[in-house]
């Protein structure tokens, strides 16, 4: 039988099925919708970063580093520069920005540039020519954000240390950045050359040095970068290229959109298990035709060819609406994740992700129908002869079937793990689904049987006809309960992660608790700053002295002569920093800021403790202390108590290290750590282990000094209190930065909702897609109630020649779907508790808490949604009468 | 043409073996017309769908045109049916989305046959259904749907044709001249006919008349000594 002649039949014969079909079908195009629409954000991305690439660094090269460039690293930018190369510098750090006009503070990243900044790209000022004035004029150039928080505008005067800028103008783009840097501390630009009339450069400010390079020749830049990675590392000087750092924003922006398409793929395979229902309820009414077709000699091949057809077909019209949604869809994307994103991007129409997009849907379609279309070979042809025939048994095992269950779980599976673009992840993501599903599919049939269990005779008839029709025999309320279930989970988890993400910044309510954290104090203003905070009648909460450092050798291996490999770590700084390089050494080359104290705080708890080893026979060693006992009794001791015999002299200052860290660094109790102290080696050994509770806002340390060991080195002060009025907190800031300019003021409460902020942004965009599921499950329940449209008339015909009236008949649809709606909504729910609270344990190491609320309202809107569809998609088998449905058989 | 020999079929009923046919044998010679007949629950529906391979015999063989039915896989029996068989069902089996034109078309278009079309308008028109060749199965009466299906038993000209209770779901009126069409197609085609019904007029109709009683021959008309 020819092609042209299998698809004429297999058209003809979907002739008054077609739009069953498509609805079947159309279960699959909202995931490809999802999917269209990240792949063309994704490829709109990479194209963004590859067009923009060097404007993205502002340079060919940069040369960054925490202190100030070392001789040979300036010997090297010499050569660099004798060799034809353009140099610019700049030199950034926090700082407070004071707007004496309105008397309101803020902290801000000021960054000194010099007139050659940036060498490509341009970064957009309101009013434009704004940029030109950082050359000739102490003045500034600020976030929007900064303008708003201190109620100032152009022309103002803003305060930065001991000067006086205008704010010549607003920065409204810079590229290479996100807008979403600017959230915690605005960024301010201001000429180099003034940065240390400023004054804010001191002994323990964080400060970033950056050298720009231009370099004359194209492919010289990879070459220096490849030549002196090594030794500028040893250095503490990182480089980084321009391709370099379009190769990493390329990768990190791939990712980015592979995860979050893979919210799309979920949509996609919550369809096709959608698809695969239908279908199966489609071929159990297409049986006689079946037969028919295999009396008059079609062979089991040929009928699942016809019917794969129109699969196929109906398939492809699904994804093509799936496709045109997605193309509409892909404006919406880049708005939600603006801030976010460090490159302009050109939404295009991208043929390649349409054919994509159409191909993935068909395939999808097709391997989900693909089961209950195999089941057209049990069909025997004696069901044309008579009613009641046993489905044909094959011999051995059906093959055909077990490929078919293989073809489905690969093809998932390849989705997912091309969509990730690892292998790893992805076959990690599709376990984690499949145990979802099967969890989910677990809870639906428990809440299906205890409702069949509450079928009780006390309840009105409505209602238990309601509930029996959920079991009715070839019923898809398993798959419904799935489809809807899934989407259900998907924003629950959300709301509940949000949640407790945010929840410990809420707790206790910041306003009474300690909120201001004040640092940068230098040793000689301690006492002032704590008394300007006493004077107004805000004592101090917590005060505790930094000191810099760095460690030089770890048993006695000194750190350059370590390679780095031999350590593992995040990159120092932010991501941007090691570019192309591995994270290598993050732990040995960091700058520690560590203080000295010989008691626990309430945010650490004793891991381990070093028994103290006492000279022979002394027989005073203490019993060993710590382990999970007593974790957080502030006040208990950090270190072992020293023996008191004089026997060892040549014992070594204790430190204690955070367990991670020590982790890090590949040290543990007893291990010897030779620290540089500003020039100073201070030999130490590992005689405590804390776990530190990161997430309480509180000044927290690697590594804890006794106070015998550090009080004599050059340190600052980290302070922290407590002012419960905003108002208050603003003057107390202004006085603050008025008489110590140099002391950098963080409000917790400012942070608080910078957080909420930013998560709540990035929810958005992550319930934007998971929209895209619990569509896709509604889409599967207006497939579920086609499907058993002719049961369901059937059932109301005969209710109604019993005497039921047409709103009993709404009742008992009412409740079916009222419960459908429950028990989607309770099993997604009841799972998505069970993954919040594992990722609050487990992933954030937070106390879990359930936001009740949102989680209620998810449940009534899932469930309002089910009834009303349910109601209006079954609205024939109601407004019938019998009669009608009668003629119809 | 059709050699049928010590036919024994049972199925598993509530975990007991039930058997519906034993022992039965006989042939049928081509162009003969046998009626088989008897009571409800007989067998006759049971020996129909074995003798046209639409299942397969517990014991015994069943031998159509040279070929031993019960070795076929079920595919091979699909395409034997495809080209040698034709049939007529009691409740027509039209398919529902196809035109009636269309219906009579698939026996040939299953076979890949270019010149379905013509071929079905003809025969078509000679069951007279011309003018309503473009309608569907629900558009027609019960009469013209069966008219239909006998189109379509004919249209690739079966060496037999198979008929279980043709007139099983019409009235009097309009099952009369179905069956005589039926014969009169049967005639001029030349094909070997087998009907069950328990219609004793039907039934006399045809050349032989094999009549089945729990599950066992008890008369055959046409058994001289064959």
């Amino acid at each position: 039988m020819s092609l042209r002649l299998l698809l004429a039949l297999a058209w003809r014969e979907s002739r008054f099925a077609r739009r069953r079909l498509l609805l079947f079908l159309s279960a699959i195009s909202l995931g490809v919708a999802a999917l269209v629409a990240m792949r063309s954000f994704s490829a709109a991305m990479q194209d963004g970063v590859r067009g923009q690439a060097r404007a993205l660094l502002g340079a060919d090269a940069a040369l960054s580093s925490r202190q100030p460039f070392s001789t040979e690293a300036e010997a090297l930018l010499d050569s660099v520069a004798r060799a034809g190369a353009d140099i610019t510098r700049t030199t950034s750090f926090a700082s407070m920005a004071l707007a004496p006009r309105t008397g309101a503070t803020r902290l801000v990243q000021v960054r000194g540039v010099e007139p050659a900044f940036p060498f490509y790209g341009t970064i957009e000022t309101k009013p434009e020519e704004a940029w030109s004035c950082l050359r000739n004029s102490p003045c500034v150039l600020a976030d929007p954000g900064l303008l708003i928080s201190l109620g100032a505008r152009v022309g103002d005067t803003l305060q930065l240390g001991e000067v006086r800028f205008l704010l010549a103008g607003t920065l409204e783009k810079i590229p290479g950045e996100v807008d979403l840097a600017a959230a915690f501390a605005p960024r301010v630009f201001i000429p180099r050359r003034l940065v240390p009339a400023t004054g804010l450069v001191r002994f323990g400010s964080r400060v970033e040095y950056e050298a720009l390079l231009r370099m004359p020749a194209a492919g010289a830049v990879e070459q220096l970068a490849e030549d002196h990675r090594r030794w500028l590392r040893a250095e503490r000087v990182s480089i980084r290229t321009a391709e370099g750092r379009q190769r990493m924003l390329g990768e990190a922006l791939d990712r980015l959109g592979g995860y979050l398409g893979l919210i799309g793929v979920v949509a996609l395979l919550l369809g096709g298990i959608g698809v695969a229902s239908a279908m199966s309820a489609y071929m159990k009414q297409k049986q006689g035709t079946i037969a028919t077709l295999r009396c008059l000699g079609a062979t089991s091949t040929q009928i699942l060819k016809i019917y794969l057809l129109q699969a196929a077909l109906m398939g492809l019209a699904g994804a093509a609406l799936g496709v045109l949604l997605g193309l509409a869809t892909q404006w919406v994307v880049p708005h939600l994740l603006a801030s976010f994103l460090p490159v302009d991007l050109e939404i295009a129409f991208r043929p390649s992700v349409v054919i994509a997009g159409l191909l993935t849907g068909v395939w999808v379609a097709l391997v989900f129908a693909l089961l209950p279309l195999l089941d057209t070979r049990l069909v025997s042809p004696l069901a044309a002869l008579r009613r009641q025939v046993e489905p044909v048994r094959l011999p051995g095992i059906d093959r055909w079937r077990w490929a078919g269950i293989g073809v489905m779980l690969g093809s998932a599976l390849l989705l997912i793990v091309l969509q990730t673009g690892e292998l790893r992840p992805g076959l990690a993501f599709s376990g984690g689904l499949l145990v979802t599903l099967l969890l989910l599919a677990a809870a639906a049939t428990l809440l299906i049987r205890l409702a069949a269990a509450l079928r009780l005779d006390s309840l009105p008839y409505v209602v238990r006809q309601g509930i029996g029709n959920l079991e009715r025999p070839g019923n898809q309320t398993r798959v419904v309960v799935l489809a809807l279930g899934a989407g259900v989970f998907l924003i629950a988890t959300l709301f509940i992660t949000q949640h407790n993400l945010l929840r410990p910044l809420e707790r206790d309510d910041l306003a009474t608790r300690a909120n201001l954290l004040l640092w940068d104090v230098q040793e000689d203003q301690a006492a002032g700053v704590g008394e300007t905070l006493a004077a107004v009648g805000f004592p101090l909460i917590q005060a505790a002295p930094i000191v810099p450092m760095r460690i030089a050798a770890v048993n006695g291996r000194p750190v350059r002569a370590r390679t780095p490999d031999d350590f593992e770590g995040p990159p120092e700084g932010d991501a941007g920093d090691s570019g192309e390089g591995q994270p290598e050494g993050w732990a040995v080359r960091r700058e520690y800021r560590s203080t000295f104290r010989d008691t626990i705080v309430a945010s650490e708890r004793l891991a381990a403790i070093l028994e103290a080893k006492c000279g022979r026979g002394t027989g005073g060693a203490d019993p060993p202390r710590g382990g999970a006992g007593d974790g957080g009794d502030g006040g208990a001791e950090l270190f072992p108590r020293p023996c008191s015999t004089e026997s060892d002299g040549e014992q070594l200052p204790p430190v204690s290290l955070e367990t991670g860290i020590a982790d890090d660094l590949g040290v543990g109790l007893g291990d010897q750590i030779t620290w540089d102290v500003q020039g100073v080696l201070i030999p130490t050994r590992v005689a405590s282990l804390r776990e530190v509770d990161w997430a309480r806002f509180e000044p927290n340390f690697f590594a804890v000094f006794p106070a015998s060991v550090l009080e004599g080195a050059p340190q600052t002060w980290v302070l922290l209190t407590a002012v419960p009025a905003a108002e208050q907190r603003a003057r107390v800031q202004r006085d603050i930065v008025q008489r110590f300019p140099n002391v950098a003021v963080l409000d917790l409460t400012q942070v608080q909702q910078t957080l909420d902020e930013t998560l709540g942004r990035i929810s958005l965009a992550i319930r934007f897609l998971a929209a895209f599921s619990i569509a896709t499950g509604f889409i599967v329940l207006l497939g579920a109630i086609s499907a058993a449209r002719l049961e369901r008339v059937r059932q109301s015909v005969l209710l109604k020649t019993l005497g039921a009236t047409r709103s009993q008949i709404a009742s008992i649809l009412f409740s079916e779907y009222l419960l459908l709606g429950l028990i989607s909504s309770a099993a997604g729910i009841l799972l998505a508790v069970a993954a919040g609270a594992a990722l609050a344990r487990w992933q954030f190491d937070l106390e879990f808490s359930l936001p009740v609320a949102p989680l209620f309202w998810l449940a009534a809107a899932v469930t309002a949604l089910a009834v009303s569809i349910g109601l209006l998609a079954s609205r024939e088998v109601y407004r019938r009468t019998p009669l009608e449905a009668l003629r119809e058989e | 043409m059709l050699i049928v020999r010590d036919l024994e079929k049972s199925y598993a009923s509530g975990g007991r073996p039930l058997t519906v046919l034993r022992d039965v044998s006989f042939r049928v010679e081509a162009g003969e017309s046998v009626a088989i007949v008897g009571p409800s629950g007989s067998g006759k529906t049971t020996l129909l769908g074995l003798l046209a391979g639409l299942d397969l015999p517990s014991s015994g063989s069943v031998r159509l045109d040279g070929t031993e039915i019960s070795r076929l896989s079920e595919d091979e029996r699909a395409k034997l049916r495809r080209y040698k068989i034709g049939f007529v069902f009691q409740s027509f089996q039209l398919m529902p989305s196809l035109t009636a034109q269309e219906n009579v078309q698939v026996p040939l278009e299953l076979r890949g046959e270019r010149d379905a079309a013509p071929r079905a308008h003809r025969l078509l028109a000679r069951v007279g259904l011309e003018e309503r060749r473009g309608h569907y199965p629900a558009q027609l009466s019960g009469g013209e749907q069966q008219r239909v299906a006998l189109a379509r038993a004919f249209v690739h000209e079966p060496r037999v044709l198979f008929a279980d209770e043709p007139t099983g779901n019409l009235d009097a009126v309009t099952g009369a001249p179905v069956v005589e069409l039926m014969m009169e197609l049967n005639r001029e085609l030349g094909t070997t006919l087998l009907l069950v019904t328990h219609d004793a007029e039907l039934a006399a109709q045809t050349r032989r008349i094999i009549r089945l009683a729990d599950g066992r021959v008890v008369a055959d008309s046409g058994a001289n000594g064959r």
